[in-house]
């Protein structure tokens, strides 16, 4: 953020160089499996093939620059890359092949990693919350999962999911009973043995 | 021809039609569909936002259950089919990115080998409407169907995950694989250009302003373009077409009611199996067939 007040009258709006973190581009662009990150041209192909662009903070196009320039904390608090839907068309279409849905993963992980996220946004709290779950049982159980989803994002929002959840229930979609694997701490082994690698 | 089958958690739940008619139209194609022991959870899109070698991880030990079961067809590389488009992209990225990614693998295998098991790139993932058009044949499909779907008008949507970034039998924009399908059922394939735009994915749940706006979308453009079906081939673009529509016309207003069924559904339709085996019970947009067969098809009741 920028530091604020430069004098009574006057509102500084743009961050000094100083104030950036220059290596955050590498950072992402590391864990987003590619330096590709800094070849992007700036032409807004994400922009127009990415059906969510409409509700963002920033365009992709605008991520990609602000990474680049090290405008951390505005990228790692922005809705954009939780809004993202995983659904690749930017990946598919940008010309210089940069892996943009990788780094937009990639900022949610250092987002969830710092704990910076929107507070009480909801997105970021489905995939933590879907995470645990996986790694109680090995597997997803939706009921349970959106009974705790709601429970830490919106409890009034559960009352208005009433009707389409008894329908899913009667429908035969819904079910209580937890789905697992055989072992249920086999993912755990799993996964904490990963962690420690 | 056998297969190794993952359902993933979608289809044990909300997807339960989709696994019902998939193994009842690869049953009447006899072409049987062995579940995969003891998987679990592929990760999804939630798994990836949190840790990215954990995701990797999970997703790597479905791989490793089935490299186990050995050589698959001819001794190949065992094929896994995968339905669920979320399961499908994240199975094929694993792999993909492991071969790529020699330290991501070496994490990776050593999370596996805690558990017994190695991932070392033996196994094809493959998605059910490769094996119906590549293995498995046009022709075969339409020598079962008993009641041709004439006049009936066929919106196939691919969604995103299916084509988009990894499959290799199809295009990521202009796919043809479901409409070709859907045309050897004998029914009308529409063309429109939306098949593969994202219907909204998990936002329908967690922004619904946005995921039901870009529901709706999709669900308008095919009735402007007259279809009487959508059919897809992923649990969760058919929850987010099919069991939003009332709350689409609550909160958005122009009300809509289109009915969503999956494609193996509407094969099991044609090849005459039993509803209930199709789960055609589930839906919440009952699916009637008489009102499609205007342009001269025979009416066929469902």
């Amino acid at each position: 953020m920028v530091s604020g007040q430069a004098s009574r009258w006057v509102h500084r709006s743009m961050k000094y160089q100083s104030e950036l973190d220059s290596g955050f581009g590498e950072k992402i662009a590391k864990a987003a499996y590619g330096e590709k990150l800094f070849s992007c041209i700036q032409c807004g192909t994400c922009a127009a093939t990415c059906p969510v662009s409409h509700y963002m903070d920033y365009t992709p196009r605008r991520i990609i620059a602000m990474v680049r320039e090290g405008f951390r904390d505005e990228v790692l608090n922005c809705q954009t890359i939780w809004l993202c839907a995983s659904c690749y068309s930017c990946t598919v279409d940008c010309p210089k092949e940069i892996k943009i849905t990788d780094v937009m993963y990639a900022l949610k992980q250092e987002a969830m990693t710092q704990g910076i996220y929107p507070k009480r946004f909801p997105i970021p709290i489905l995939a933590r919350e879907f995470f645990r779950g996986v790694e109680q049982a090995g597997r997803s159980n939706e009921g349970p999962l959106m009974v705790r989803f709601f429970l830490k994002t919106n409890p009034l929002g559960m009352i208005r999911n009433i009707p389409i959840a008894w329908r899913l229930w009667r429908t035969g979609r819904l079910s209580l009973r937890q789905e697992h694997t055989r072992d249920k701490n086999t993912v755990r082994t799993l996964l904490r043995a990963a962690k420690k690698a | 021809m056998s297969y190794c089958y993952f359902p993933g958690c979608s289809l044990k739940s909300t997807g339960r039609a989709y696994e019902e008619s998939l193994l009842a139209v690869f049953r009447a194609l006899e072409v049987p569909l062995q579940e995969l022991d003891d998987w679990n959870c592929c990760g999804a899109t939630s798994y990836m936002s949190v840790d990215e070698v954990q995701a990797f991880t999970l997703a790597a030990r479905n791989l490793g259950l089935a490299e186990k079961l050995g050589g698959g067809n001819g001794h190949g590389p065992m094929d896994l089919v995968a339905p669920c488009s979320a399961c499908y992209l994240v199975l094929s990225k694993t792999q993909r990115y492991l071969v790529e990614h020699a330290d991501l693998a070496r994490q990776v295998n050593s999370g596996l080998q805690a558990v017994g098991l190695t991932c070392e790139n033996r196994v094809r993932v493959r998605h059910p409407l490769d094996i119906l058009v590549n293995d498995i044949g046009l022709e075969r499909i339409a020598k079962l169907v008993k009641e041709r779907l004439k006049g009936l008008k066929v919106a196939s949507y691919y969604g995103c995950q299916v084509v988009r970034p990894f499959a290799t039998f199809d295009s990521p924009w202009a796919p043809t694989t479901m409409d070709r399908v859907v045309e050897a059922l004998g029914a009308k394939a529409v063309k429109w250009p939306l098949k593969t735009r994202c219907c909204g994915g998990t936002l329908i749940g967690t922004v619904p302003e946005v995921g039901l706006r870009l529901s709706q979308i999709l669900l308008q453009e095919a009735q402007r373009r007259e279809a009487d079906v959508v059919v897809t081939v992923c649990p969760l673009c058919q929850y987010n077409l099919e069991c939003n529509q009332d709350e689409m016309g609550r909160r958005l207003g122009e009300p809509i009611r289109l009915p969503v069924l999956y494609l193996t559904q509407l094969m099991g339709l044609a090849f005459g199996l039993p509803e209930r085996d199709l789960g055609m019970q589930r839906l919440f947009v009952p699916f009637r067939r008489t009102a499609a067969a205007q342009e001269g098809g025979r009416a066929v009741h469902v």
